[in-house]
């Protein structure tokens, strides 16, 4: 099996936060070979928007088939896919990138506002000792459900929730310690946590976002600065959605 | 029913390709689409050495379209030669290789090292919007694209393509002094330039400020340059523009092109391509057209 683009039957769809959207759709084909840091392209009914729109999996159920999507509104066509029903089916191609690989180890994982679904199934399928930071703006969303996995810690930029801060604050304020960083969410962060993990030694994956075309490494939009030449360009580049979206701290510059 | 058509002395065994730098060099659509059905793939541009690009966001989508700005990255020719063509090579399809620089200099390089594979055809991009150097500067002056076409022409093994810019007064033209210069074939239209502001961020959408606009929006100008420019010269025509559907494709073919690229339509339906080739035996079997080749340019 490979990539495949399917219609899928969605399953239910609820808000989970403002403008934050929880969708389980049927897609058996794509879930019986997905991993936790992949991600789906979601696609318009709408011919006026034609490109995908890529999604995080926030939980995989291989027996069931089904993903479960997690995904904020971040413009027309997300806005449109949050209005979709089970009366509803959508295309849905993937899986696409290449996932966290799961390490042994004493990991944390941390996740940024609309980082954090990922994280989930990921904390799911890790079966080591394992801390979750979750960061947040201003509304929670999802930290209940990371409970029976790990001690979860909370930070936000109001101070509302956990720690008033960034997740890096929350580390450091609760003295958080581990051997593996899995990390996904906003620039910044991830920017922040490579340099915290390099210069502690801590291994650390981040998964990257860029906006994209193809999906599948074809259109070369969606790259981010790697440090050595990479094979594939032969230049600095690699192709978030193909390469990545996980790379480790040290393979890429943000 | 015939679906072979002839561009420059090369059968494709149907009119359809893809538009260069949507595709790569197929390996990524490999998984998608058996690419044996296609009448040729054509390449993402190369240069004589590896190009970075443009810095990101590099795309935005439009209504009805997108535009990028990539900046023409690619792996050089030395990678290519030895990568991609025997990846195409182990296909049943023509190979187009689409070719970029920054100097004639660098075409020639290109063109040079090509000589020696076995390929079917050059598309030569003198169009591309978004690189500072060469590229447009060739395609939008009508004595500087004769030349480079001459002096490519010269060194070429394998038959030409000019890849005409639309972002021209008049693209005829620019199509008459390909054909002066003895070029093969055209292909047409490269992307428009476009801009598009993010109001949010206050800033442009893709950081190269401008972007080329494709997709489906730019369609009836890409048909209307097609259609000026295969009553202008006698040369055969690679027509692209925002091809969704085969009934797009027959409109390119109707208006004069005997092959048609589809481009951005591969990001929307990876399965694109297969689904326009049997979309354009369907219309040909339900209204009894026998060979393809009756169709192209009668509209007139």
């Amino acid at each position: 099996m490979g990539k495949i683009k399917m219609t899928a039957n969605i399953i239910r769809q609820e808000m989970i936060g403002i403008d934050i959207f929880s969708m389980i759709i049927q897609a058996k084909e794509i879930a019986v070979q997905a991993k936790p840091g992949q991600f789906v392209d979601l696609y318009s009914a709408d011919g006026s928007k034609l490109l995908p729109r890529p999604i995080s999996l926030c939980e995989i159920d291989r027996e069931e088939g089904t993903l479960r999507l997690v995904y904020r509104i971040a413009g027309k066509g997300t806005a449109e896919f949050s209005k979709l029903t089970s009366e509803h089916t959508i295309d849905v191609l993937g899986p696409l990138g290449n996932g966290f690989n799961l390490e042994d180890g004493k990991a944390i994982l941390i996740g940024g506002g609309i980082g954090i679904p990922p994280m989930l199934q990921l904390a799911k399928e890790l079966k080591c000792e394992k801390s979750i930071v979750l960061g947040y703006r201003d509304e929670e969303f999802l930290s209940e459900e990371f409970k029976p996995y790990g001690e979860v810690y909370k930070s936000s930029d109001n101070g509302a929730i956990g720690v008033k801060g960034t997740v890096m604050d929350a580390i450091k304020e609760y003295g958080i310690e581990g051997t593996h960083i899995y990390a996904c969410g906003p620039t910044p962060m991830l920017r922040a946590i490579q340099k915290y993990a390099l210069e502690n030694g801590i291994r650390a994956q981040l998964s990257l976002e860029e906006r994209m075309a193809c999906g599948v490494g074809a259109c070369l939009a969606c790259v981010c600065k790697s440090k050595e030449v990479d094979h594939h360009s032969n230049v600095n580049n690699k192709r978030v959605c193909k390469d990545g979206p996980v790379f480790y701290a040290e393979e890429v510059e943000l | 029913m015939n679906t072979k058509v002839n561009i420059a002395g090369v059968e494709l065994k149907n009119p359809i390709t893809v538009a260069s730098g949507t595709f790569g060099s197929g390996m990524e659509y490999d998984e998608f689409v058996d690419l044996n059905l296609l009448g040729a793939v054509t390449t993402k541009g190369v240069a004589n050495v590896p190009w970075p690009g443009n810095p990101t966001p590099r795309i935005a989508e439009t209504y009805g379209g997108m535009m990028n700005a990539i900046g023409l990255q690619n792996p050089g020719i030395d990678t290519f030669v030895e990568r991609d063509i025997p990846f195409l090579k182990t296909k049943d399809t023509k190979i187009i290789v689409n070719v970029c620089g920054k100097s004639t200099e660098d075409y020639l390089e290109v063109v040079e090292r090509l000589a020696d594979t076995d390929i079917d055809l050059m598309e030569i991009n003198v169009s591309c919007p978004n690189v500072k150097e060469g590229g447009i500067a060739f395609g939008q002056d009508p004595k500087a694209l004769y030349d480079i076409t001459k002096a490519i022409k010269a060194k070429a093994k394998q038959p030409i393509i000019m890849k005409l810019s639309p972002n021209v007064t008049d693209i005829t033209e620019m199509a008459k002094a390909a054909e002066a210069a003895g070029t093969d074939a055209l292909s047409l239209i490269n992307t428009l330039t476009g801009m598009k502001i993010d109001v949010n961020r206050r800033t442009f959408a893709v950081a190269n400020k401008t972007a080329g606009v494709s997709g489906p929006a730019i369609k009836p100008i890409a048909v209307r340059m097609v259609y000026q420019v295969a009553n202008a010269v006698k040369l055969p025509i690679i027509g692209m523009g925002g091809v969704m559907t085969a009934e797009d494709a027959l409109e390119f073919i109707m208006a004069g092109a005997s092959a048609v690229a589809v481009g951005t339509a591969n990001f929307h339906n990876p399965y694109a391509t297969v689904e326009i080739i049997k979309g354009i035996e369907d219309y040909m079997k339900k209204n009894n057209v026998n060979d393809i080749n009756e169709l192209i340019g009668c509209v007139k």
